[in-house]
């Protein structure tokens, strides 16, 4: 399944938050994704992407149009080469944080989106893929 | 720098042809188009070759180390213009150009000394290639940072303006949030609010959200932590202009806004106006004038 298109963003700054949230919101667009999924995804991203920069230390972010022959949809991975997550599972649990947040990011991306996996090794960095379809 | 005998020759040759290297770059920048954008006349362009050939010509009888104290009038007065030229709206690469053309006269003067031994008109143009490099490297370094404090000017501008707090009616205030809200103006809007909820002695806050594009828990956090610090203030909040898919989606993050909250600020103002013990009725016909 290749992606139609890929739009590759470095984020390393806050500022690069919002533009890659501004890039998902323009490529849900063209996917012709719901004005909900849009806001669902878009505010997915825009948790992934800080959680890469505040925990990971900045990374790539990949914004990727897919299809699966019948329908369309988006994908998103992040990728750091950050410190990694130990443990997963709490990583997820609602109200954990490991720095000073709400602890609801991970786990609220985790339920607006339609696929979501999360692929960590302590030390080594950690990638966040999840996406949504139409 | 100890004075070494290259640099001599590069001197000799700025004093002695220094009007018709100044002849020559001119005209190479006129050919290059350097007046075509409109943005800078002739005359200027002319005093502004002169001024750099003269700070020039001084500065390099001690050397050429671009960085040495004798450079620093050259150096501030190209600071200058490329400070100029950001602001009038020049490209990185013109005006870097305007420095980097100053080779080929410098070059051509240097080579066309009578009687200079050839391994010194070769270290001399090598000279005069550092020289002219660090100069043209320094010009586009100060228009970056121009245009970087350009930016940065805007930005607080713009967390300015998008601030502000209204007063809606007496003891009720407004904050109509628009654009991203980041630590920075989470901040700025925090401050705001709190000073004129003590200066309005306000008992209502409504912080109007319809301009949000996007309320992730980070923005969440922020409001709560605004919303919290209003009621110690003692002022209670409203929240408004939550649109459908901005609930639904906050629904799904697991967040919760544990405040009031209206779908528009004309329902958040109605409340509020109930809060504070007023009502609004609609005017009965026979009291409207007869006109």
């Amino acid at each position: 399944m290749a992606p139609v298109t890929s739009d590759r963003m470095e984020v390393r700054s806050s500022d690069d938050v919002v533009r890659v949230r501004q890039q998902v919101r323009a490529r849900a667009l063209e996917v012709g994704l719901s004005l909900v999924d849009q806001t669902k995804i878009v505010t997915a991203a825009s948790e992934l992407a800080r959680n890469m920069l505040d925990y990971g230390g900045g990374g790539v972010a990949t914004i990727e149009v897919v299809s699966d022959g019948i329908r369309r949809g988006l994908r998103l991975v992040f990728d750091d080469q950050g410190p990694g997550i130990a443990d997963i599972q709490l990583a997820l649990k609602d109200g954990f944080t490991s720095g000073g947040g709400l602890g609801l990011g991970l786990g609220g991306a985790k339920r607006l989106c339609n696929e979501f996996s999360i692929d960590s090794k302590p030390g080594e960095g950690t990638r966040v893929t999840c996406a949504r379809w139409k | 720098m100890i004075a070494r005998p290259q640099s001599n020759l590069l001197a000799a040759t700025l004093a002695e042809q220094g009007t018709t290297i100044l002849s020559v770059w001119s005209d190479r920048l006129k050919k290059s188009g350097a007046l075509a954008s409109g943005r800078i006349r002739e005359a200027e362009l002319q005093t502004q070759c002169r001024t750099v050939l003269d700070l020039l010509t001084p500065a390099v009888k001690d050397g050429v180390d671009a960085a040495q104290p004798a450079f620093a009038p050259l150096r501030d007065f190209l600071a200058d213009l490329s400070r100029s030229r950001a602001v009038q709206g020049f490209t990185p690469s013109e005006t870097a150009t305007f420095v980097f053309s100053l080779k080929q006269p410098l070059f051509e003067a240097v080579s066309g000394t009578k009687g200079a031994d050839p391994t010194d008109v070769m270290r001399t143009t090598w000279d005069v290639t550092q020289l002219v490099d660090a100069l043209g490297l320094q010009t586009i370094e100060t228009f970056q940072k121009s245009r970087e404090e350009t930016i940065i000017r805007q930005q607080r501008e713009i967390a300015e303006l998008s601030t502000p707090v209204v007063k809606l009616w007496d003891g009720v205030l407004a904050l109509p949030l628009i654009g991203t809200l980041d630590s920075q103006r989470t901040q700025v809007v925090m401050e705001n609010l709190l000073e004129s909820i003590v200066s309005e002695s306000a008992e209502i806050a409504i912080i109007d959200i319809t301009g949000v594009p996007t309320v992730d828990t980070l923005t969440a956090q922020h409001l709560l932590k605004t919303v919290s610090a209003a009621r110690l203030m003692g002022a209670d909040c409203i929240i408004s202009g939550i649109r459908p898919q901005i609930a639904q989606t906050m629904v799904h993050l697991g967040v919760e806004l544990n405040v009031v909250s209206k779908a528009t600020l004309a329902d958040a103002f109605a409340l509020a106006l109930k809060r504070v013990g007023r009502t609004v009725v609609a005017v009965k016909a026979r009291e409207l004038p007869a006109s």
